[in-house]
């Protein structure tokens, strides 16, 4: 069984902690959410499951077959076109170029960018356009688990709807396993299955929603109800400092 | 090869927005002719003569093989700091205590006045080829050395993450993710590293040696035969122009095309 294990993992840059005693599985064809305050350490936590960071203290054990990775800033080569980027997964898994394009190409198009951005270099895109090649190049190489650093938070509402739906039908195939970082509550409902909430200074995990329905019979109501509920939540209220003063 | 091409296909358009250049290439000779009216021919003669001196000169075998030698011994010089710089710029990029130790040195190297250079180098070497070559070295060496050194010192860590995180094999992650980076920095470096280089080799053999354009400029002088020394400064302002203008900057614009 393919999974990710997160034990008592700490972790400090220099003497500051940002991470303490965080506890938690992501089993194959799951969805988990982490939500929290900004600086948290929800990106240090990714890259610390993704290897991006070397463990200190406790443990992630990762054994799914592969994984990729979209980033909250882009991070597109600069001197590389919108398809030419796409295809950089592809290619590193050794997939024929000719393939690569063809494939990068059905996905750009599939994630809302136009023929006549294909060319273009990442400097003449915006900045939602830039999140959308940088979420198509993780996902084009079809992972067994996808870490998604807010993937989201430049594109307006219509796309990211568009989007999170091609996540949602992929997650009800049970092709995909996600962890998933994002601000957004309604958000996080309408995609996970587990939802967990981290709290600041130093980052640590205060409390866990779950959610059983499928997430393609999830519609507005159930996802509007749900966030009602959430926020009302002793745990989210303080944690965002949602409190009127 | 594709990138042949485009630079082939886009070379026309580049010659097209070039008339502005010529423009006030002509302009500035306008400038010229009004000041040989004015100051006459012995200080400045007429951009005619000097042009009709020019043709006389190329049509001589004893010039070409002045211009030969020349070339010879810059591109020696250019050629060696090419290399060296480069690899060593490299090189020095990768370790933190190797830039830091290289800073002062290079300060030096860029600090000292090439005239400086010229005079140690004709008492370590005499006066012949080696001077010359030396001294080309040691001018644009720090130039293309510093360029090398912040290419790899200013290489994006983000994207070394991101290219791990796809785990890309170690030539993808060279030619895909260091190379365009380092290279844009490099390039840079070699065509201020190549005018320097012409520079200083007339300057070198001026005062070290006996032949080449410098010592047939120094003849020009002690004659005050003014339309051959202009003529000799046309020749290499002329095949600096030509080198920077036809053949390196259409390379750099498809080069930094991606470039903000
Ligand atoms: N490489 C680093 N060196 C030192 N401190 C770091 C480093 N990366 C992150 N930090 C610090 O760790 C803390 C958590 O950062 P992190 O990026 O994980 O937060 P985040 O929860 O992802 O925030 P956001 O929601 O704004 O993206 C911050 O205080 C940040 O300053
Ligand atoms: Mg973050």
């Amino acid at each position: 069984m393919e999974k990710l294990e997160v034990k008592s993992l700490n972790h400090h840059f220099g003497f500051t902690e940002i991470l303490r005693d965080i506890n938690f599985t992501l089993n194959k064809g799951q969805v988990l959410s982490v939500v929290g305050p900004s600086g948290g350490g929800k990106t240090t936590l990714l890259h610390l499951c993704a290897g991006l960071l070397d463990v200190e203290e406790g443990s992630a054990t990762n054994t799914f077959a592969s994984s990729s990775f979209a980033f909250q800033d882009a991070r597109l080569l600069p001197w590389k076109n919108v398809i030419d980027n796409i295809a950089l997964g592809l290619l590193a898994a050794g997939e024929k170029k000719s393939v690569a394009i063809e494939k990068s190409k059905k996905i750009a198009l599939e994630f809302g960018l136009e023929e006549s951005d294909f060319e273009k270099f990442p400097k003449d895109l915006s900045g939602g356009m830039r999140q959308r090649v940088s979420f198509a190049r993780a996902l084009v190489v079809k992972p067994s688990l996808l870490f998604l650093d807010e993937p989201f938070s430049a594109l307006d509402i219509g796309l990211k709807k568009e989007l999170q739906s091609i996540l949602i039908d992929m997650i009800s195939k049970k092709e995909i396993s996600i962890l998933f970082i994002t601000h957004d509550l309604m958000e996080a409902i309408r995609l996970s299955d587990e939802i967990l909430l981290l709290k600041a200074d130093p980052g640590h995990i205060v409390k866990k929603f779950s959610y059983d329905l499928a997430q393609n019979k999830r519609d507005d109501e159930y996802v509007y109800a749900q966030s009602a509920k959430i926020l009302q939540d002793r745990e989210i209220i303080t944690t965002f400092e949602l409190e009127l003063k | 090869m594709k990138f042949t091409l485009k630079i082939l296909k886009d070379f026309p358009a580049y010659l097209w927005s070039g008339w502005g250049a010529i423009a006030s290439i002509l302009l500035f000779i306008a400038l010229w002719d009004m000041g040989n009216q004015i100051y006459g021919n012995l200080v400045l003669p007429s951009p005619l003569e000097t042009f009709t001196t020019l043709v006389a000169m190329l049509a001589d075998e004893n010039v070409i093989a002045e211009i030969k030698t020349t070339l010879y011994r810059a591109s020696v010089g250019f050629g060696i700091s090419l290399v060296v710089g480069t690899s060593f710029g490299l090189l020095a990029g990768f370790f933190a205590t190797a830039s830091m130790m290289s800073r002062p040195i290079v300060t030096i190297l860029v600090g000292m006045p090439p005239i400086a250079w010229i005079v140690l180098a004709m008492i370590w070497f005499g006066m012949g080829d080696e001077t010359v070559i030396f001294t080309v070295i040691v001018a644009s060496f720090p130039i293309i050395f510093v360029g090398a050194l912040q290419g790899t010192r200013t290489l994006d860590g983000d994207l070394k993450e991101m290219s791990d995180s796809f785990k890309l094999p170690w030539h993808m992650k060279f030619f895909d993710v260091y190379f365009p980076h380092i290279f844009s920095y490099v390039f840079p470096a070699w065509v201020s590293g190549l005018g320097m280089a012409w520079k200083i080799v007339v300057m070198a053999e001026l005062l070290a040696t006996s032949d080449g354009i410098g010592a047939s400029l120094a003849v020009a002088r002690s004659q005050l035969d003014t339309p051959t020394a202009l003529a000799l400064v046309v020749i290499m302002i002329g095949s600096l122009m030509f080198v920077e203008y036809i053949i390196l900057e259409p390379i750099k614009r498809e080069v930094e095309l991606w470039r903000s």
